[in-house]
Formats: C-alpha cells, structure tokens, sequence
C-alpha cells in the first residue's frame, strides 16, 4: 500500500518540467497562437527524444510500457506549461485505441511509428465520448464516410483515429482522397479543434475487442483523466502565479498578500484544488489495475477537476486585478487551458450523468 | 503507487473484518448522541483496546495494546471499522488530544494515573483552553493561577468546554506568570472537575443540545504536582494537543460514511410520490458531494503515505480542516434537504435519521468553528502554506485620529 510516486516517476516529471520551462516561454506560446496549430515542430522534438509519444507504447513497440498514471503526470505538466503540443489523443488515446481494439497487425504496423513520434494521431468520436456538434460517420466495409467536428489533436496530425456511435474506430491518413480537415481556432490557441469529413476513404478499422463499446469507453477514460491532469497543472500554474503576484504587488503601502481578502482567496483555492492532484492520480491509476472503478473515478474526476479548475481560473484571474485580464501578463492562456479541457470529451454534467448510471442512480436513456 | 494491501497489513484487515464479524453487533450506533458515554460504549470501547484497534500504540505499561506507529495499520483498522459503519470506539479530547501529549510531555506519574483509565472509557476529560475574550487569539487566556504553598489557586472562566457536565477531569490553559510576555506566561494543569470552587453551567447550542459548557473557577486549589511540564510552558504543551486535533478533524472516513447514508437516503425518500434519486436536482447534488468525497479520500491516502515517510506535508494537511468540516457541512445540508419538510419537527433528543441530519447541519457548523475558525484556518493556509504576509499588526488610534 502506497500512495505516491516513484522515484523513477518524479525524475521524469522533473525532466520534463525542466524541458518545458527551457522551451515553451511565453514569447512562444504567443507566436503559437498566430497559427493556433497546437503544433510547434522543435519542441515536438524534444518531447520524443525524452520519450513523451511513447508512453503507453509497449516495448515490444518501441515504446516505455508505462501506464496511464505516468501518462497523466507528463498531462500536469504539459498543462502546467499550456505546452502547445498533440497529447491526450495523440500519445494516450490512440496508443490505447490499438492496445484495446486492433489486431496484432494493425499494432506492429501503428504503435512503433506513434513511439517514434512520426505519426501523430488526431482522434475524434461520433456519439460517445460526449461529442457535441455535427457527426455523422458511416463505414461500409472499410470505406468512411460522413463527418465529424471538433476532433483533438489533429492541427498538424498524420492520422485520424474516429470513432463510431457502436464503438468500432476507424483510422485513415490525413492526407489521403476523400479525407478532409478543417482546423478551427480554438479559443484555446495552444490547441486548436477539427472538422473532420470524409468520402469513401480508405480506412483501417480497429475491431478486434471482444466488446467493442467497453473498449472505446476505456480510450474516452482514459482521455478525460488527461485532460483533467491538464487542468490541474494550469490551474496549479495560475494559483502558482497569484501568490507570486501577491507576495509583490503594493496597494494601501502593503503587500496585497497580506489583506485577508486576498489571502482567503488564495487559501481558497488550493484548498480546492490540492486534493484534485491525489485524485488525479487515484483515478490515473485506477485505469491502470482497478477496472471496476476506472469508469467511475475518468467520470468523476473530468467532472470534479473541471469544476474546480473554472473556479480556480477566476479566482487566480481576479487576484491579478486588471493585470489579469489583460494580454500582457498572459494568464489568460492557462484560463483557457481550463476552458478547453472541461468542454473536451464531455463536460461535468455530461460525465456525471454517466457517473449516476454507473451507479444505477439513474436508468439508461 | 500500489493500493493493494500486501503482507502484515492483508492479515491484519482479514482480523479485523473478522473481529467486525464476530463482535459489531456489540457497537454503539455510529455517530450517537455526544452526550455521557452509557456502559455500552464503555464495554465497547475496553474490547477495542484489550485487542489493539483503540489506542493501538499506547504503551502497554499504561495500559495501551503498545503497537509500534504504524500510518498504514491505523488506516487498515479505520478503514475496517468504517466500511461496516462500526463504531472505532470513543474519540475524545481525552483520549485524542490529552493522552498523545501526556506521552509526549507528562511525567511517569502523570502517564501512569491518567493514561489507562482515560482510554478505557472510565475517565473523561474536558479540555479549558478558550475564554469569553480569547478564542482564536487563544494565548491570550486570562483565567489566573497563583502558586500559594503546594497549591495553584485559579480563578477565572472558561468557555465552549465540550463534556464539562459529565467530565471527570479538565486540561487547562491558565496563566501563571501576569509578568511576561503572553505566550510565555501560560501554564497547563491537570485538575479534577470535583474540585470545591468549580461551577459549570450548560451552554445551550443552536441544536437546542447542550453540548458545550461555561466553567467557572473560584479559587479552585489544585496540587503544583498537576502541571505538565513547567511554568511558563503552558504554550507549548497547548500546541501539543492542538497538533493531535487537528489530526483528529476532517476525516475522510466520516465523509464515506456519511456519504453511503446520503445515497441510501436519496434511493428510500419520496417527494410528491417520486424517489429522490429519480429528480436530477437532487441527484446531481449527490454526485458533486461523491467527486469531492473521492478527491478528499485521495488526498487523505496520499497525506497517510507521506506521514509513513516521515515527510512533512506542509499545505497539504493544513488544507484538510478546513476543506473537510466545509464538505461534511455541505453533506449534512444535502440531507437536510432529502428529508424536506417531514424534518422538521424537531426534538434534539431523538436519534431518529430526520432529526439527525437537521442536527448534523447545526451541528457541522460547530464543527467548522471549533479547533481553528474557517477564517482563522485561511489566514494559516495562507501564511504557513502559501507563505503570505501575515497582516500587519495595528497601531492603536492616536488621539482625534480617525478610527
């Protein structure tokens, strides 16, 4: 019984904290959002040279074989850093999307190119997952048709993994005939969303589980406690940047720290948000070794991390004053870290619905 | 990161799921009524401690089961004992707060009269720390004691003593030396509450239960021999004991114990003929208070491993107080609602489920007061765990000045 990190753990999250405090300063992030890509090719590098797309790789694939939890702590800080890059779908969902649903084939043909991060997987769900907006996929055979928005990942991705409503997946190439992708501006510009369509494409379907629903569920869980360690780490970021703002800015001839109001604020919302950080990785883990409770915790921890990192945001905003609302400070792109992460793969109603029929709280339909 | 539960610690849920077994339905309900303790919980509280779930490390030479600390025992026997809504027996300020400083700080003498009998259930405590004048500023106590011969002589009042009706003996915070600074002249004292000079009056709650008390003291004479530690000590040994209740609030076992009552609660009540969880409003409440309950049961494994480590938390555990008696409080609000208007009729004597969640919601509130205000634990999480400016200290107004 041991409920914590390991050495081997925290050394990785150091490194790769350490590598995006060098890499991903602010002036990058603002020329990011220029394009609004989620996609800057040199620090995409580095990532892969520490082992980042390979993760959940096995192996015997070319990647780390690491689990969900170790995938959710790099989310932290890629969240704690509003890291412009493909992750959740790229490096969690689609390494597992094949672990649960592809034939041997499909994996030794996929799985060692998305270790190496030369494929980089945009995903996309029709009617699970909570998709909002227009989807309508069809597959005959193996040939795709129909569309889908507000697809993750897939600024500068060379594969598209979607998902369809009965639970099989269907993965083609970005650029290949019949396939269409329309980046849209998020108003996260560290990531952008997707618009998907396709015409007859060519596609290889995934289809090899033995329950195609249970499986595609496993991949949206998976999904969600990423995006809610996402959350955490920009929510710890901004609760990081109050206190230092407030430890420096006078008003009244003090320290503004030192008024309670401001204080209370701050105590506040780590009060709030700490407690988000164990249960990120209680519910990392889950995904990993307790299978009757994974469903339970991706819902509840999207929904419980996603709350708290909208009342945390505002907060740490308001601490700021003026300053906090403005371009200059920048702040506002971890805001809107929050922002994208509690709407993505369903927001906290949507996931606590699931959560009461899980339960039975609630019947089915 | 491992959950399961290997070894030494398998075995010892296996015995004490087995103990449960054999022996849970010899508990006190879980939660009863905080009044004297009948002898129910008195012979419940002896068997807890003759097989080592209560006062599991007490040495056995005061007669404790003398277990050596174990975060990860305590937690398996906890945990154990709050899946089967069994009673982990008596959780005062005696046994929580007192006995934990006496092995700290007390003299032989002290461990050997008091330690045994308290943790047996067969000697009750009350703890005189705050003043009508001194609750959070609580160095500031004023209630005097004057060494005359071999005797402290005390005068003065005391205020929110929990049990003082009913307790044997009092811990009291009191000052002895007027001449120093404040925190330097306090002393603690070990008195009983049979004391000639001694006068409680009940303090009624917003319950309508009287579960505090007013102590008066008119020169009581207590033996020098009953301080702890020595004079002038008094705040430190006070911080002692207030180290041990801090633990003692904001546990996350009672929020799953208090959860699974609020699910079963919503899934047997009806409104206009409709169960409660069938009515999203209410079922929505229960699903935001099960997301926090998860995220604090976390914390709280993540915070038992650190302790196991010897680490010190820092913010993290000075967070829990406050975020949990705040959660426990939203709890007891919801059940307030689920029992609606049939709970309302209100008498603070009955153990009925209606008036119990309409006490618990009174009750909680307490709760977030007591042991460090709401307010007072922002400005420590602030200061100690965020490291704010503390708030500059006043001047008092010159002359004509504005106020």
């Amino acid at each position: 019984m041991r409920f914590g990190l390991t050495e081997e753990q925290r050394l990785f999250d150091d490194s790769l904290r350490a590598f995006l405090a060098d890499r991903v300063p602010i002036e990058t992030l603002r020329q990011q959002a220029q394009t609004g890509r989620g996609f800057d090719p040199a620090i995409w590098q580095g990532l892969c040279e520490l082992g980042l797309p390979g993760l959940l790789v096995p192996e015997s694939y070319g990647g780390a074989g690491l689990g969900v939890l170790d995938a959710a702590l790099s989310a932290e800080a890629l969240g704690h850093a509003a890291a412009p890059i493909p992750f959740a779908a790229s490096a969690v969902m689609a390494p597992l999307a094949f672990a649960n649903s592809a034939s041997r084939d499909q994996q030794s043909e996929f799985l060692p190119r998305i270790a190496a991060g030369e494929m980089r997987v945009g995903m996309a769900f029709a009617g699970i997952g909570g998709q909002t907006g227009d989807a309508t996929l069809t597959l005959q055979g193996n040939r795709l048709s129909g569309r889908v928005q507000g697809a993750l990942d897939a600024g500068e991705a060379t594969h598209l993994l979607v998902y369809l409503p009965d639970g099989r997946a269907a993965l083609v190439e970005a650029g290949a005939n019949g396939v269409s992708a329309q980046v849209r501006r998020s108003v996260d510009r560290t990531r952008p969303v997707t618009d998907l369509s396709f015409e007859n494409a060519e596609s290889a379907v995934l289809d090899a589980a033995n329950d195609r629903m249970a499986a595609a569920l496993r991949v949206v869980d998976a999904g969600r406690v990423m995006l809610a360690a996402d959350t955490l780490g920009a929510a710890q970021y901004m609760l990081d940047q109050a206190v230092a703002w407030a430890k420096e800015r006078v008003q009244f001839g003090r320290v503004i720290g030192s008024f309670q109001g401001v204080k209370h604020t701050l105590a506040e919302i780590v009060t709030m948000l700490e407690p988000c950080r164990a249960f990120v990785w209680h519910a990392a883990y889950a995904q990993d070794a307790l299978p009757d409770e994974a469903r339970l915790f991706a819902c509840q921890v999207k929904a419980h991390v996603g709350d708290v990192g909208r009342e945390a945001s505002r907060m740490a905003t308001e601490v700021h004053g003026g300053m906090g609302f403005t371009d200059l400070l920048g702040l506002h792109y971890w805001f809107k870290r929050c922002t994208f992460d509690r709407q993505m793969l369903g927001g906290p109603q949507r996931c606590r619905e699931e959560a009461a029929r899980l339960q039975g709280w609630k019947l089915a339909g | 990161m491992d959950l399961t539960l290997s070894g030494k610690y398998e075995a010892l849920q296996a015995e004490v799921r087995a103990f449960i077994r054999e022996h849970g339905h010899k508990s006190p309900k879980v939660g009863g009524p905080r009044r004297d303790p009948d002898q129910k919980t008195r012979d419940w509280q002896k068997l807890l401690v003759e097989h080592g779930y209560a006062a599991r490390t007490v040495p056995r030479e005061y007669g404790g089961f003398g277990a050596q600390p174990d975060v990860l025992e305590a937690a398996v026997i906890a945990d154990a004992f709050a899946e089967a809504n069994v009673s982990q027996g008596l959780a005062n300020q005696g046994i929580s707060m007192l006995v934990p400083t006496l092995l700290e700080v007390g003299t032989e003498e002290q461990r050997r009269a008091y330690v045994g009998p308290t943790i047996r259930g067969d000697m009750f405590w009350c703890q005189g720390y705050s003043e009508p004048g001194s609750g959070s500023d609580l160095a500031s106590v004023q209630t005097r004691a004057v060494l005359d011969g071999d005797e402290f002589v005390v005068n003065g009042q005391k205020i929110w003593t929990s049990s003082a009706h009913f307790a044997d003996m009092m811990f009291l915070l009191c000052r002895t030396e007027p001449e120093m600074p404040k925190h330097a002249g306090l002393s603690y004292i070990l008195l009983s509450m049979k004391t000639p000079g001694i006068e409680v009056r009940p303090l009624t709650t917003m319950t309508g239960r009287a579960e505090f008390n007013e102590v008066f003291f008119t020169d009581v004479r207590v033996p020098a021999s009953q301080i702890v530690m020595s004079r002038g000590q008094g705040w430190h040994v006070a911080n002692v004991t207030l180290k041990y209740e801090r633990l003692y609030l904001g546990d996350a076992n009672k929020m799953s114990v208090r959860l699974r009552k609020l699910v079963d609660l919503l899934q047997t009540t009806e409104i206009d003929g409709e169960k409660l969880m069938a009515l999203p409003e209410y079922r929505d409440r229960l699903l935001r208070i099960q997301g926090e309950v998860m995220a604090w049961r976390a914390h709280q494994l993540r915070l038992r491993t650190e302790q196991a480590d010897g680490v010190d938390s820092g913010v993290k555990r000075l967070i829990v107080k406050y975020g949990g008696t705040m959660l426990l409080w939203r709890m007891s609000a919801l059940a307030v609602d689920a029992v609606g208007a049939a709970g309302l009729p209100y008498d603070p004597s009955e153990t009925d489920d209606a008036t119990a969640a309409n006490l618990d919601y009174m009750f909680d509130i307490g709760m977030i007061i007591g042991g460090g205000s709401s307010n007072i634990q922002k400005n420590v999480i602030g200061e100690r765990g965020l490291g704010l400016p503390r708030e500059p200290k006043t001047q008092p107004a010159a002359a004509g000045g504005r106020a």
